[in-house]
């Protein structure tokens, strides 16, 4: 019991010691916590192991501490780029509170992030389920369902752009048969923002891929022994593949999330920076970049980024907290 | 049962190190995840579904194709155009003569080329240092890794353009290339994961044999973690390639802008008449790579990920 659990149980868990160690039984225990002097050899491991890994330890410090401590400087500043900062208290903060844009903006980011969230992670398990299919002709099915994934964003926006063109396009063209005539999505600030969840929903290749590796690792025989006792198809996809998958859906759930708070490329490219009609697809980054690179208000910008910071932080780790019982990492916790 | 109990990060003493997970995805490989396979109606139900499936996700992509090779009337009839009466490959020539296709082209390849190699080389080390190499302080401090996964990128967006600028580097390849320098923790981790999975006893074999970490690292380890250095080169290539708001803020000339940002130009400088079967066919050029290397490198783009046993 303890082995068959023990080799299916979740490898996206961070360091998994006893694989780690030469000694074969839990050197965690081996290893004494009033650690004595370390010995020469431990020593020059230490020293190999920061050598190999100092690019990241830089990148930590330059790309990720410094980013976030002058991000949270600069929102407490007026600076445009160019000349000093001054330095204004919170008043970035004050004003990203009452500015209704703002409202605005993340009002449109959580609708987005309601209906793309949910709706990604449900398209991305059918397209594993089908990507894990035992057919002949599988490998066909995963292409064809992955390569959408790879068309870039702004591409993509190009090609819906010409759909729900409302001289010419599919979509138009389909609920013109509905009796409307010459509907442009993009008019309308409600469906502009369901025309970005459709086209954002092409790319669930990549979190399908995560879900598929997930599938493989499944043992067959738990699939055998529900057979036995006589569970149906659906019984068995939400008693095993359901609970076994969660630790893919809690990871997927968690990106999801978060690049659904950072929407930008999509709304730019089809309102050609815009956000509109009506600010409707003035989504918080397309703001955030407006604030900074059209308004050269980098202070205020910065107020924004950290807020946004914030609130994806809380929302991943609620997420994360609330998931801790719905989570299995262990084949016989299924 | 027992197994409930135990804490997630530890394995049990008797599972030697990652093999099975490996074995296990080749024996259960194509398989349905009920291991079950179907007949009759059943199987034909389940194949009409998925085609149905296949064709609603590749229908964007034809119609990209299809209005690349039309006429502006063809793409105004009605009822649509399939497919063209005579294919208009001059919309390709004229889509590439109305902008700088060429510079930004190899913009694209040179910023792609550089942030892929970048990448492998840094995220290899790194990997190493975390999986290869027992130091003390080690797992604690891939729990930082882990932590900076899931860091929302608009943070770091202007104190990186403010520093850039400061270095004189916007409208230079610098600022999209230069941070693949110092590996990033989802490529990290991939390879950490896949790096574990190499035999301790090798490793130590080697070191007894008095071969350095060096040597080590890229005469043995590297080659032995292929499939999961492939995996990052193209997952780092397509997000290179497909990288919008990076060149949006850092390239403002065009005789540096790549692609993606290009195409974007291309659209804006024909406001009042934009030929849709030119811009259908600019993106087709910028998708066609992309499909290429997905067709040549097929199999670790499906498998890249579970390559790290991820679950």
């Amino acid at each position: 019991m303890t082995t068959q659990a023990a080799t299916t149980r979740d490898r996206t868990a961070p360091p998994r010691r006893a694989t780690d160690d030469v000694a074969p039984s839990s050197p965690s225990r081996t290893r004494r916590r009033p650690r004595p002097r370390m010995s020469t050899a431990e020593r020059r491991r230490l020293r190999t192991g920061l050598l190999f890994i100092s690019p990241w330890i830089v990148g930590v410090l330059a790309f990720v501490v410094y980013p976030l401590v002058y991000s949270f400087v600069i929102s407490l500043t007026r600076y445009s780029g160019m000349q000093t900062p001054s330095f204004v208290g919170f008043q970035n903060y004050v004003a990203a509170f009452t500015d209704p844009l703002v409202r605005t903006s993340t009002g449109n980011t959580l609708f987005y992030a309601g209906l793309a969230v949910p709706l990604g992670l449900v398209v991305a398990v059918v397209l594993a389920l089908c990507m894990n299919r035992n057919v002949r002709e599988v490998a066909v099915y995963r292409a064809a369902l992955y390569v959408p994934s790879l068309v870039p964003a702004f591409a993509l926006a190009f090609i819906f752009a010409v759909f729900v063109n409302p001289q010419f396009g599919l979509v138009s063209r389909l609920l013109a048969l509905t009796g409307r005539q010459n509907v442009d999505l993009l008019q309308d600030p409600t469906t502009a923002k369901i025309v970005i969840v459709t086209m954002a929903q092409l790319g669930a290749g990549n979190a399908a891929l995560i879900f598929l590796a997930g599938l493989r690792n499944i043992p067959t025989t738990l699939y055998e022994a529900a057979r036995v006792d006589g569970a149906g198809r659906w019984k068995q996809f939400t008693s095993i593949t359901l609970p076994l998958l969660s630790p893919a859906i809690l990871f997927n759930l968690i990106t999801g999330i978060s690049g659904a708070l950072q929407v930008f490329t999509e709304a730019y490219v089809l309102t050609n920076g815009k956000g509109d009609p009506d600010n409707g697809t003035l989504f918080y980054m397309l703001y955030l970049y407006k604030n900074a690179f059209s308004y050269a208000s980098l202070g205020y910008a910065s107020a924004l980024a950290v807020l946004l910071f914030l609130a994806g932080m809380i929302l991943s780790l609620v997420v994360y907290v609330a998931s801790r019982r719905l989570v299995h990492y262990d084949v016989a916790a299924g | 049962m027992t197994a409930v109990l135990e804490p997630r990060t530890g394995t049990g003493p008797a599972t030697p190190p990652s093999r099975p997970s490996r074995t296990r995805a080749r024996r259960t490989s194509g398989r349905a995840p009920d291991g079950s396979t179907y007949g009759g109606w059943s199987a034909v139900l389940v194949r009409v579904v998925m085609i149905a499936l296949c064709l609603l996700f590749l229908l964007p992509l034809y119609w990209m194709v299809a209005s690349s090779l039309e006429t502006n009337e063809e793409m105004a009839t009605y009822p649509p155009t399939w497919w063209p009466a005579v294919p208009q490959l001059g919309n390709y020539v004229d889509a590439v003569n109305t902008f700088p296709f060429w510079t930004m082209f190899a913009n694209s390849v040179i910023i792609t080329i550089a942030t892929v190699v970048f990448s492998v080389v840094s995220n290899f080390l790194v990997a190493y240092g975390f999986a290869c190499v027992d130091w003390p302080g080690r797992d604690k401090l891939f729990y930082v890794v882990l932590g900076t996964l899931f860091l929302p990128f608009p943070v770091t967006l202007i104190p990186m353009f403010d520093l850039f600028a400061n270095l004189g580097w916007v409208n230079t390849y610098l600022p999209l290339i230069v941070p693949h320098l110092f590996a990033s923790a989802f490529y990290t981790f991939l390879l950490r994961q896949f790096l574990l999975q190499v035999p301790k006893d090798m490793l130590d074999a080697a070191r007894v044999d008095g071969a350095g970490e060096w040597r080590i690292a890229w005469r043995l380890v590297f080659p032995s973690a292929l499939p999961a250095i492939t995996a990052v080169a193209i997952f780092s290539a397509v997000a290179a390639w497909n990288d919008f708001l990076g060149p949006l803020v850092y390239l403002q000339d065009t005789n540096v802008q790549t692609l993606s940002v290009g195409l974007q130009y291309f659209r804006s400088t024909q406001t009042e008449d934009l030929q849709y079967n030119q811009l259908m066919a600019a993106s087709v050029l910028v998708v066609v790579p992309l499909v290429v290397l997905f067709f040549v490198f097929q199999r670790y783009f499906l498998r890249g990920i579970s390559l790290g046993g991820f679950k």
